[in-house]
């Protein structure tokens, strides 16, 4: 322990005076004006403290919805045992001696599926990365709006805040399922969840609404506005071109979902129908008539599907970055990437009646969506063969964030794989909305997302927190990870082919089920295991961030903008002038060059060519 | 006392990675290097962990198709179903190979060039050649399952003859009610500001086509080898009608009607023997988030010789006799309750 000890002093002198402010190159504002601790820390609209902000936010919410989905995972495996944890967690209403009730299931499956969907797939994943990259890798002082950054954050603050006490309410939380259809949302006669619950819930999304709409202007006009001399579209980094599709998708479709919770917020408490038609419940027919349940749908997927891509192209920008760096070589095919991503953020934009196959649409309707998403599947595939192909004769350095990294491209395939089958409408007849689709969608965007964004959280410790995380905890942490990632997901393709039912709350209640316990009692190991897993990411996470080593500026060798700024939180990233750009990202292992890396701001030698060629 | 343990050993377990890291981490000291440097040791090791993986991953995979292959759902009860079975199978195969060769590769490769020290990686930055192959292979494939699909999807979803046998499908929080368009395979109209006590469904009683109409519940019988057209309803929110055997599903929504129409093939009794399960039994569940109790609202089929299932209808009460019958000990029960709620 002793020389730990030791080792703390140092840190806190230092982590202070590293707290410099640069002078703007341009202007002559060398005053050290004193920052409160108020403007520095709390509405800071720098975009680094903000992007510490989304992460140890996000860093909550995971550790919350994770937490709910052990509890329904021990349901599943144990149904109608008694499990302490569970009455210490919940209470005597929700799990009375221990057993998980109905209701609280379904409220538990809900908020699960938000938090990690919105909170922190969008929100903690986007916020972090966006905030800390954009500025840093295009060689911008700031965001373009500090304060509408700053607003952002506070926006998803307050959202966040919403959507966890409303697991704290009466009746419990909203319990529709992450998508919420409506008439069962819309009526709190439907189920206790749809009352106060659903109204926390709907208040939560839209502040959350409101969040991404003025972070993602900002990353557009930052990236489109603030780049540095020398750094053209097509030399940025593709997480920058990853953040940048993310933002105008997001710009694009949140709002749909604005007016899709807004008219549910009118026919909840305005009395209009717009999703309600011809229902009689609570022992009377409803007044309300003459809406649509499936118009809730549409307007849903429209920004529901997008929405899948906002969660993993980040973790495919971040990953590209990541790979290219460790593997020590140029990534694979950067303008196919970037064509990839352009391609995915169009069509993701006209397949999302995918999601509605059996709602009894149109026939010929189905046909044209089963054609838009199988095509999604072209650019996806060149993605994954062109990270394989990064790896390919590489000298490939196993960071904690390169294991990751590797881990997301695998799941990335697995997942995928069966997204082809769900696309096929006559096949999605009979796994529509089974652990079939819950494998699917976990493995290719759950999974990968949270990997993704692990391998950043890695990879950029040092950006975010001056330090270094603790590479064998990191190792031990990938390994279980990886492995409980496997064993959770792989299982339930085969229960969704025995026909089970997704947001069962048991499934003992059909014989045909019964011999499917052991593989639920599989499932739910692997995800203590995986839980346990992240215990060891938490401490290392918390305890780096303020005793880890301290990092050396460019500790991984990479030739992004945002190694070239100093170990420290200078106001306005560079001491002196900003930085000027000369070539691409990837020159990694040139040849005839002596280092193995040329960070972007090195002048092209004469008769150099740029972006690959050589 | 038996979760105590648990938790104790996981604390024992936080404790020895904790020790691990620790010794680790000291002997990296004493040697005089910088602890968190990654070695070309730290390289070969995870790259043969990640081949190891793969065998691993691989080894799992298989053995689940193995292990759990005759939990799967049997053989299609449904003349379509076979032939989604056959394009399922295709196209598994297809996604088969290419999960077993993409995944393989990549845990190759991250094996093979793990880095060492004096090697430096070999700049390759694109090749549109093999770029074109990558993106034209997956497309060609594509278009062939696209084509299979679409065929295929336009098949199952084409309207039924009119002269197919009509059954309605009623899902209400948490049960359903099959109705049967007897004689005249009409069904007979219904409202849903017409539902009240034993009429549950908001029959119409001054449309003949109802007065024939055969409402049953628990379980409901079809013959085989004749095609049935399921027309479905929903009393409240939104239900789907699931019976995974004939690979049929289509959501039930409040205000809308939509259909489901397929042949079985095999009888209940040709199923048990085909399955060799003397218990088994078509089921018909409900696959759409619809409330606390989601997980229990299901109805039981049979699917009867042609013979059975004419004596098994001929049993069944038509709508008018059964709502009289109901009126005699009915009380006016659902009429308050209505205005009650309505006051709200
Ligand atoms: C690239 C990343 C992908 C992400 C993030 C993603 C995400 C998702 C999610 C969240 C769902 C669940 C919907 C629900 O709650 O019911 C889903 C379902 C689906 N996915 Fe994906 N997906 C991806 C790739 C693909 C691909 C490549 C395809 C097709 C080639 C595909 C086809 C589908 C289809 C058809 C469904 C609907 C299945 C059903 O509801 O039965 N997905 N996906
Ligand atoms: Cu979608
Ligand atoms: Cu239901």
């Amino acid at each position: 322990m002793s020389s730990h000890a030791h080792s703390h002093e140092e840190l806190h002198g230092t982590s202070l005076e590293h707290e410099v402010h640069a002078h703007h190159g341009h202007d002559d504002h060398d005053h050290h004006h004193e920052e409160s601790f108020v403007s520095k820390y709390i509405f800071s609209m720098d975009h680094k403290t903000i992007s510490r902000q989304f992460l140890v936010t996000a860093v909550f919410m995971a550790v919350f919805a994770m937490m709910m989905s052990l509890l329904f995972r021990l349901q599943l495996a144990w149904p109608g045992e008694k499990f302490a944890i569970a009455n210490a967690l919940l209470g005597d209403k929700w799990a009375p001696e221990g057993v998980l009730d109905a209701n609280m299931y379904m409220g538990l499956v809900t908020i699960h599926g938000t938090i990690m969907v919105f909170f922190v797939l969008t929100g903690g994943l986007s916020g972090t990365f966006s905030n800390l990259l954009i500025p840093y890798q295009i060689g911008a002082r700031d965001m373009a709006s500090g304060f509408l950054n700053m607003l952002s954050y506070w926006f998803f603050f307050a959202s966040s805040f919403f959507m966890v006490i409303s697991m704290f309410v009466e009746d419990g939380p909203a319990s529709g399922g992450w998508t919420v259809y409506p008439p069962l949302s819309a009526l709190p006669q439907a189920m206790p969840g749809s009352g106060l619950g659903m109204t926390l819930w709907l208040v939560s999304m839209s502040l959350f609404i409101v969040s991404s709409l003025l972070g993602g202007l900002n990353y557009i006009i930052t990236v489109l506005n603030l780049r540095t001399k020398g750094m053209k579209m097509t030399r940025m980094p593709l997480t920058i071109w990853a953040f940048f599709v993310t933002a105008i998708l997001g710009v694009l479709s949140f709002p749909v979902l604005f007016s899709c919770a807004l008219l549910l917020i009118f026919d909840r408490s305005m009395g209009t129908s717009f999703y309600l038609s011809d229902i009689y419940i609570g022992g009377a027919p409803l007044e309300q008539t003459g809406g649509s349940p499936i118009l809730f749908q549409h307007l849903f997927w429209f920004l529901g599907h997008p929405e899948v891509y906002i969660i993993i192209l980040p973790a495919l920008g971040l990953t590209s970055e990541i790979i290219s760096v460790n593997a020590r070589k140029p990534i694979f095919g950067y303008r196919a990437m970037i064509t990839s991503i352009l391609a995915i953020g169009f069509l993701s934009f006209i397949v999302w009646g995918h999601h509605m196959f059996i709602t009894g649409m149109n026939p010929f309707l189905g046909s044209v969506f089963v054609f838009t998403t199988l095509l999604i599947a072209i650019p996806s595939a060149v993605k994954a063969f062109n990270y394989i192909t990064t790896l390919w004769k590489g000298n490939i350095q196993y960071t904690p964030a390169m294991l990751f990294a590797i881990g997301l491209v695998s799941t990335f395939i697995t997942g995928g794989v069966t997204g082809i089958i769900l696309a096929d409408s006559a096949l999605d007849i009979n796994v529509h909305d089974t652990y079939f689709v819950v494998a699917h969608f976990h493995i290719v965007m759950g999974v990968s997302a949270i990997l993704g964004m692990l391998a950043g959280v890695y990879h950029w410790f040092p950006k975010l927190f001056l330090r270094k995380m603790n590479k064998n905890m990191g190792y031990i942490h990938f390994w279980i990870t990886f492995v409980s990632a496997y064993g959770v997901f792989f299982p339930m393709h085969f229960l969704g082919l025995a026909g089970v039912p997704r947001r069962y709350y048991s499934n003992t209640e059909f014989p045909m089920f019964e011999n499917l316990q052991d593989i639920n009692v599989l499932i739910t190991i692997f995800a203590i295991l995986g839980g346990l897993g992240q215990v060891i990411f938490l401490f290392n996470f918390f305890y780096s961030m303020f005793f880890g080593q301290k990092s050396e500026q460019n500790p991984w060798g990479s030739n992004s903008l945002e190694w070239t700024t100093p170990m420290a939180h200078t106001h306005g990233n560079w001491p002196g002038a900003l930085p000027e750009v000369h070539r691409w990202a990837y020159d990694y292992s040139k040849p005839g060059e002596e280092s193995d890396f040329i960070p972007q701001t090195v002048p092209l030698r004469p008769g150099e060519e740029d972006g690959g060629g050589h | 006392m038996f979760e105590l343990l648990i938790y104790a050993i996981i604390i024992l377990g936080f404790a020895a990675i904790w020790q691990l890291v620790r010794v680790v981490e000291l002997s990296a000291r004493l040697k005089g290097v910088d602890p968190n440097k990654v070695t070309e040791s730290d390289n070969r090791l995870n790259g043969r962990l990640m081949l190891t993986f793969m065998i691993a991953m691989f080894g799992f995979s298989i053995w689940q198709f193995f292990a759990y292959k005759d939990r799967l759902l049997p053989t299609s009860g449904s003349a379509h179903g076979e032939e989604i079975d056959w394009l399922w199978d295709f196209n598994m195969i297809i996604i088969i190979i290419v999960f077993f060769i993409t995944n393989g590769v990549l845990f190759f490769m991250a094996y093979k060039y793990y880095g060492r020290d004096n090697a430096k990686a070999t700049f390759y930055p694109h090749n549109n050649k093999l770029e074109m192959l990558w993106t034209g292979v997956p497309a060609v494939v594509l278009f062939i399952i696209i084509f299979l699909g679409i065929k295929l999807w336009n098949n199952i979803t084409e309207p039924a003859p009119a002269n197919v046998r009509l059954i309605e499908l009623y899902a209400k929080q948490f049960n359903w009610t099959a109705r049967y368009a007897g004689e005249d395979n009409k069904l007979g109209k219904a409202n849903y500001l017409l539902i009240q006590g034993a009429n549950e469904l908001g029959l119409d009683s001054t449309d003949k086509a109802s007065n024939d109409d055969i409402i049953v519940k628990g379980e409901f019988h079809i013959p085989v080898d004749q095609e049935v057209n399921f027309r479905n309803r929903s009393q409240d929110v939104i239900h789907s009608m699931f019976m995974p055997h004939f690979r049929a599903q289509i959501n039930t929504v409040p205000g809308i009607e939509t259909y489901f129409h397929f042949k079985p093939i095999h009888t209940t009794e040709e199923m048990r023997k085909i399955t060799g399960n003397p218990e088994f039994d078509y089921i018909l569940m409900c696959n759409k988030i619809c409330g606390a109790s989601h997980y229990n609202m299901q109805m039981k089929i049979v699917v009867d010789s042609p013979k059975q299932y004419e004596e098994w209808i001929k049993q069944q009460k038509t709508f008018i006799p059964k709502v009289e019958e109901a009126k005699a000990d009915a009380k006016p029960e659902a009429d308050s309750m209505k205005a009650d709620s309505l006051k709200k």
